[in-house]
């Protein structure tokens, strides 16, 4: 991350890091949580699920802040961030 | 396939799941459509709120909307077109402890339910109310409903929409809603801390959210696909927390107010049925 | 009063008073109305008693509303009752079939007054009888009750509360005007002698596998009301037993359906009451229900003075009807005679189950009063000498 100018606490704040996890057979391919991540860590698919939906997948692992917005904006219940 | 997938983790059960009707989901709801966002940000405000889950009741009534009370892992009602505020009101007096939430649509809460909303408004009743608001009848194919913008497209108004809309938030306003607030379905975060708002106040809550339904209303109207709806109205809108309700007025591709509008306390109808019969 | 806020001894009051008691007696404790002349009394009382044994009166804004918050208080875990007229009972169709589909124990009072519309808001009527039966929409099976007096309005108002929760289902109580404002002596018992049938609960505590929708082998599910803990889910939908909707499951349709029917109309000999006045031997049976049956007391012993044998039979429950008993008299009388405050409507029933072995004679009333004595004496005569002379029988009716 590029920052401007250095915050005084930059030693002690630890960036936090998410893993995201999928249930595919619930994604309805709508591309809300690619769309908005504020760190576009995730891109569509090419893939099909049971469904013939396109899910996403996470294109810039080591980007995701696990800030969960995906989870709260995925209408299907399919995507969940595990900050670890 | 799964493993083609790269870098994801494939789960079979989400955090949510405590709280949802699993054996239910996938849920009837269009790919896009902002109802399943509204249900999952009503979910994470229920996980923050320090509610007797058991003591929590969800009524809704016909249509997209009213398939809500369905998905959730709640004491839930499913009711006529247009009742659930009434049959919500029953569930209260009938049991005080209950928290008591209807959720539901523009068309069954503003027209075939428009009369039991004001009333229920006016009593102070403690209920919460959570009207999803997609300006057209989704579940019967996208017809003309009481939200509709002037000169919108609906299947039964295919020369533009000859009607006034209501505002929303307005009629709560007006009618003695306690609290009111509006939003997209979008504002994941703001409607959360809305509906806890919401849920924690004593007396008639309204939270409305503006959701696409891409299917038929954003066809009709040429409004793109589902991410572009959703967007179009994010953008279109407005945070003017405090304004008055009464220019909130919401016309076809015009700006969207949203924020807390009303947040004000009064005795509800049990309040003053106890000091009256004291 | 005893101390408990609840009546006992004699009294003289009018049938809606009796009935608004006989619902506190029950244990009602919630009552969501709207006024309507001839019902309203019952509104009026429920709201200056109920708060005295700690139930809760509310006036909704309308009649749907009235039915919808009496499901609600049912499935919060209250007895709960509405009263209406013929334009409120008609509002009322809609949310009454959503009591029956969803199993909602309650009561529904209907102070008959003379239609359609509006018609006569202060006069009696018998019009709503094939309402009662098939007012909304789809198939289903419903109890009505039909007092013929501010005693009997008692009585069976807390009938209806037993048979509400035996049955779990909405249960009719069709007085009229005429009942329901005569003023008259009400013996109201001691409340240890007033029978409850409790609501039937589940034997098992919350899980994932309990069935909301799991009938007893009577065809009634026990049931569990919100906020005990069960994340019950209840819909107008079709259901299966799980409460979950099954809306292109003929099946489950064809399952949920009989089994409504069926514990109604296979326990018909427990919901089914009648009183029978001479009726055994009788040539001609006046079948009768609520005012009409009082009416037609006089008709009949002036028909026995003249030597005539006429019973009367009084249909108490009107609805299931009471098939099997007019059948098996079918073979037995020449004819009935049905007088009732409309144009023909349980007269229609009796000609059904009689299967054409006996004759039967409406004696119709357009509404707006009572039958003339002398109007149900004249058909009784007349069918009476059908029998001693059967070739007139063909014959037109003198007037």
């Amino acid at each position: 991350m590029k920052l401007w100018r250095k915050p005084l606490d930059q030693d002690r704040v630890v960036v936090p890091h998410g893993e995201i996890h999928l249930i595919l057979e619930r994604c309805k391919g709508c591309q809300l949580c690619v769309t908005y991540c504020p760190r576009s860590v995730l891109e569509m698919s090419n893939l099909f699920n049971a469904k013939g939906y396109h899910p996403p997948q996470v294109g810039f692992p080591g980007r995701c802040v696990a800030c969960g917005l995906c989870a709260m904006l995925c209408p299907e219940f399919a995507i969940y961030v595990v900050e670890v | 396939m799964a493993e083609e997938l790269t870098n994801l983790l494939i789960s079979e059960h989400h955090p949510m799941d405590s709280l949802l009707r699993q054996d239910r989901l996938p849920h009837i709801w269009c790919s896009g459509c902002g109802l399943g966002t509204v249900l999952t940000c009503f979910v994470s405000a229920l996980q923050k709120l320090e509610l007797d889950l058991n003591k929590v009741v969800i009524v809704s009534g016909i249509g997209c909307t009213g398939r809500a009370a369905g998905y959730l892992n709640l004491d839930g009602f499913h009711t006529t077109h247009g009742r659930a505020i009434p049959f919500a009101t029953g569930l209260k007096l009938g049991n005080p402890e209950l928290k008591v939430v209807v959720i539901s649509g523009d068309g069954d809460l503003m027209a075939i339910g428009g009369n039991h909303f004001i009333h229920a408004a006016r009593r102070n009743m403690d209920l919460t109310v959570l009207c999803v608001n997609n300006f057209n009848y989704g579940m019967t194919s996208g017809q003309v409903g009481p939200t509709t913008p002037t000169d919108a497209r609906t299947s039964t108004s295919p020369y533009g929409n000859a009607e006034h809309p209501f505002n929303v938030p307005y009629l709560a306003a007006a009618t003695g809603a306690t609290y009111v607030a509006r939003w997209t379905a979008l504002h994941v975060r703001r409607l959360e801390r809305s509906l806890i708002e919401a849920m924690n106040k004593r007396g008639f809550s309204l939270v409305e959210v503006i959701s696409p339904c891409p299917t038929y209303y954003g066809r009709w109207n040429k409004m793109g696909d589902a991410l572009e709806q959703m967007k179009q109205y994010h953008d279109h809108s407005i945070i003017r927390h405090r304004t008055d309700p009464a220019e909130a007025d919401i016309s076809l591709g015009g700006e969207i107010i949203v924020g807390r509008f009303v947040d004000e306390d009064k005795p509800t109808f049990c309040d003053l049925q106890r000091e009256a019969v004291q | 009063m005893n101390d408990n806020g609840i009546l006992q001894g004699d009294f003289f009051i009018d049938g809606d008073t009796a009935c608004a008691e006989a619902a506190i007696c029950a244990g009602c404790r919630f009552f969501g109305g709207y006024p309507i002349t001839p019902a309203t009394e019952i509104a009026e009382r429920m709201a200056r008693r109920l708060p005295q044994v700690g139930g809760t009166y509310i006036q909704m804004e309308d009649e749907i509303a009235s039915i919808a918050a009496v499901l609600g208080a049912s499935w919060a875990g209250q007895r709960a009752m509405t009263a209406t007229s013929g334009p409120g009972f008609s509002l009322m169709m809609e949310n009454l079939g959503l009591g029956i589909i969803t199993e909602t124990p309650c009561v529904l009072v209907n102070v008959q007054r003379a239609g359609p519309s509006t018609g006569m808001p202060t006069l009696a009527g018998q019009g709503d009888m094939m309402q009662a039966r098939w007012g909304s929409h789809g198939p289903y099976e419903i109890i009505a009750l039909a007092p013929s007096s501010p005693q009997e309005l008692f009585d069976l108002t807390i009938r209806a509360f037993n048979l509400a929760e035996r049955y779990r289902t909405p249960v009719l109580v069709m007085t009229d005007e005429a009942v329901g404002h005569m003023t008259e002596r009400v013996v109201i018992p001691p409340s240890e002698e007033i029978k409850h049938y409790p609501r039937r609960k589940p034997q098992v505590p919350p899980s994932d596998g309990y069935l909301p929708y799991n009938p007893d082998p009577d065809g009634v599910p026990p049931m569990a009301c919100a906020g005990e803990g069960y994340r019950i889910h209840v819909t107008g939908l079709t259901h299966n037993e799980k409460g979950y909707p099954a809306t292109v499951s003929v099946e489950t349709q064809r399952k949920l359906v009989e089994r409504l029917i069926r514990k109604i109309r296979d326990n018909r000999d427990d919901i089914v009451e009648l009183h029978e006045d001479q009726v055994q031997g009788a040539d001609v049976v006046v079948v009768a229900y609520g005012i009409s049956a009082r009416t037609a007391a006089r008709p009949v012993r002036v028909a026995r003075e003249m030597g005539l044998k006429v019973g009367l039979l009084k249909l108490v429950t009107v609805w299931p009807f009471a098939e099997n008993r007019i059948q098996e008299l079918a073979s037995q009388v020449k004819a009935f005679v049905v007088p009732e405050i409309n144009m023909g409507q349980i007269a229609l029933e009796v000609e059904r189950c009689a299967g054409g072995k006996a004759q039967t004679i409406l004696v119709p009333h357009a509404g707006g009063g009572l039958h003339d004595p002398d109007d149900v004496l004249e058909a009784i005569m007349r069918v009476s000498r059908w029998n001693r002379e059967p070739e007139t029988q063909n014959s037109k009716p003198e007037t």
